[in-house]
């Protein structure tokens, strides 16, 4: 099987039981329906679980049921829809188990919109859900990435027993492109014995538990999953470098849906104009590609960055944080569901480009 | 020498925390007592609630799993729906199930889950301190209706087996009382059927067990039973509500 040209979503759906995920409960919601779509159609013929919960609370602690037991299992939603699961979110991390969210973001506060929008940032980076934790996200950037980290994100979830999120949007999720699954294989699944509640037989019970009494076996839980993080931040790190490698003077950060703008408009700066820029592209959220910014915040060559978001300025704060505002940063977004167009984005560029005399 | 009374082998020997006269023990072990007999403790996971008896993953020898306030239905269903060969019940209060758990428990029932739930109705919040819950009797006083439950105000004690009688979908659904030991042989009795009926893989069961807490009722234990059988039997009637049987 060559490419084939597939719906995002559908090509999340697949791409989780190519994983090897074979359990999905989730509760309708724009933008990304399909998803459950597809699965309810593929699971019940190849001996998974699809089930419809009575909401995105109910469909996440089923979540939370079915990773106790040790099976690969997911959700997926939108942005109200993930706002009702930081529940469970938190649950899960504390209980220390691997489990796959996907959140196609659509705008908001509120109700908001259903069209692609980058808000969900602080959420999914810094916020689902009370207590100390945190999660791997992860942001591909089109469909046949998202396939790719989907396949990534089981393993992962497994290797930290936490969450992992995957954001998108409205645009991957809607769009069709080509892609391949042949060179996408799932990766052999742990043992699950030593924790997961699948009946005592010949062992010790297990116990799936979030619950500390004594404040000083909380702390010291906490600081074991403040390890747990700071291990996802030496080892899990993941970003793209475009146009990176004659030393740019203005270096663009965009992740998603934004990013593919940036790169055009990089793209025809570098045709039209020779002008010097470059993105860095995080492709995990949290943990955010801090030391590379860093570097280049402290590089001569680098004279101002420039952030584009679909939001009011969620990952701009992780952008001067990095950079410790050594050199300007630059910001512009749309939002509500409106994609930045590569024109506008030009002009924004454009203008740093001004502002440094380059 | 023969043993003619011991701990069941799914408990531990971990001492409780409940109040002097709670019925959180008595319903444990009768728990415990059913699981044992039925020779399915080393298949069974229980989803602990929040509350009380939140602990009750201590005191249970098999395997368990904490769950959300309210959420111990559709954590059931997690399990029960990716590994059916497993014997998965949640344990939960009033506070818990027919409050904040309202949707998942009713939706729960509907799917028809093949999960068992042991409901505990005090008629009050028990850990967080005798705050008025969905079940709290016509003017009890508590301290979230120091006056008494104004039924005019904030309606009238939910009856949780009437309500889930109503639905189509195939269920047992059965209300016994703790309140003496006769009433406490037909509770587990009850109990014995809803794992059964779990066991044949037949249908969601739900067992309503009408339990006193004396503490936060501010009555001694011998008398809340009485007040049990004069306040709360009247309104909860015991019996069974339904059966799979009843369906065509």
């Amino acid at each position: 099987m060559a490419k084939i040209l597939m719906k995002g979503s559908e090509a999340i759906g697949e791409a989780a039981i190519k994983a090897g995920c074979l359990s999905y409960f989730a509760y309708p919601i724009t933008p990304q329906s399909e998803i459950a779509e597809y699965l309810a159609k593929r699971l019940p013929k190849i001996g998974g679980t699809f089930l419809q919960a009575e909401s995105e609370i109910a469909a996440s602690q089923m979540v939370f049921g079915a990773a106790g037991t040790g099976v690969r299992v997911m959700t997926t939603s939108s942005s109200p829809g993930i706002s009702l699961m930081s529940e469970a979110m938190s649950y899960i991390a504390g209980a220390e188990l691997p489990a796959v969210f996907v959140n196609i973001v659509r705008g908001g506060p509120g109700l908001g919109g259903i069209l692609p929008s980058q808000g969900d940032y602080f959420q999914a980076t810094k916020g689902a859900g009370h207590g100390n934790f945190r999660f791997l996200v992860l942001a591909p950037a089109n469909v046949q990435e998202f396939v790719d980290y989907m396949i990534k994100a089981f393993p992962l979830a497994e290797k930290y027993r936490n969450p992992v999120m995957l954001v998108g949007d409205g645009l991957i999720a809607q769009m069709m492109e080509p892609v391949d699954f042949d060179n996408v294989a799932s990766t052999p699944q742990g043992d699950v014995e030593s924790w997961a509640t699948t009946g005592c037989k010949d062992r010790e019970t297990n116990l799936i538990n979030s619950l500390f009494l004594d404040p000083l076996k909380l702390e010291k839980f906490n600081d074991k999953l403040a390890d747990k993080y700071n291990r996802m931040r030496d080892e899990e790190v993941v970003y793209e470098e475009y146009a990176m490698d004659d030393d740019p003077d203005v270096v663009m950060v965009a992740y998603g849906t934004t990013s593919r703008v940036v790169k055009t408009a990089i793209d025809e700066f570098r045709k039209e104009d020779k002008l010097k820029v470059g993105l860095i592209r995080p492709i995990t959220l949290f943990p955010f590609p801090m030391d590379v910014l860093r570097n280049l915040s402290a590089k001569s060559h680098v004279k101002a960055f420039g952030v584009v978001e679909m939001s009011i300025g969620q990952m701009l704060e992780d952008v001067k944080w990095a950079t410790l505002e050594r050199k300007p940063v630059e910001f512009f977004s749309r939002k509500g569901g409106i994609v930045p167009n590569p024109d506008e984005t030009k002009d924004f560029i454009k203008n740093i480009f001004k502002k440094i005399g380059a | 020498m023969k043993t003619i009374f011991k701990r069941p082998d799914s408990m531990t020997d971990m001492v409780t925390h409940y109040c002097p006269g709670c019925t959180h023990g008595t319903a444990h072990r009768m728990v415990a007592e059913v699981v044992d007999e039925m020779g399915i403790r080393e298949r069974t996971v229980g989803i602990a609630p929040v509350g009380c008896s939140v602990l009750l993953y201590k005191y249970m020898d098999t395997d368990m799993h904490q769950a959300a306030h309210g959420r111990a239905p559709a954590v059931a269903t997690g399990v029960k729906r990716v590994k059916p060969g497993l014997i998965v019940y949640s344990y939960q209060g009033d506070g818990d199930l027919a409050s904040i758990g309202t949707a998942e428990i009713i939706h729960a029932a509907n799917r028809g889950e093949k999960i068992t739930v042991v409901f505990i109705n005090n008629a009050i919040y028990g850990m967080t301190g005798g705050q008025m819950a969905p079940t709290t009797m016509p003017n009890q006083k508590t301290t979230t209706s120091p006056y008494g439950r104004d039924v005019n105000d904030v309606g009238y004690p939910m009856r949780m087996c009437e309500m889930l009688q109503t639905l189509r979908t195939p269920s047992y659904i059965a209300r016994a009382s703790l309140h003496d030991p006769l009433h406490s042989v037909q509770a587990k009795q009850a109990l014995k059927k809803a794992f059964a009926y779990q066991n044949e893989n037949k249908c969601f069961s739900f067992v309503e067990l009408l339990s006193i807490c004396p503490t936060n009722w501010g009555i001694p234990p011998v008398k809340s039973m009485d007040w049990l059988v004069e306040r709360m039997l009247p309104y909860y009637p015991l019996g069974v509500f339904k059966t799979p049987e009843d369906e065509e």
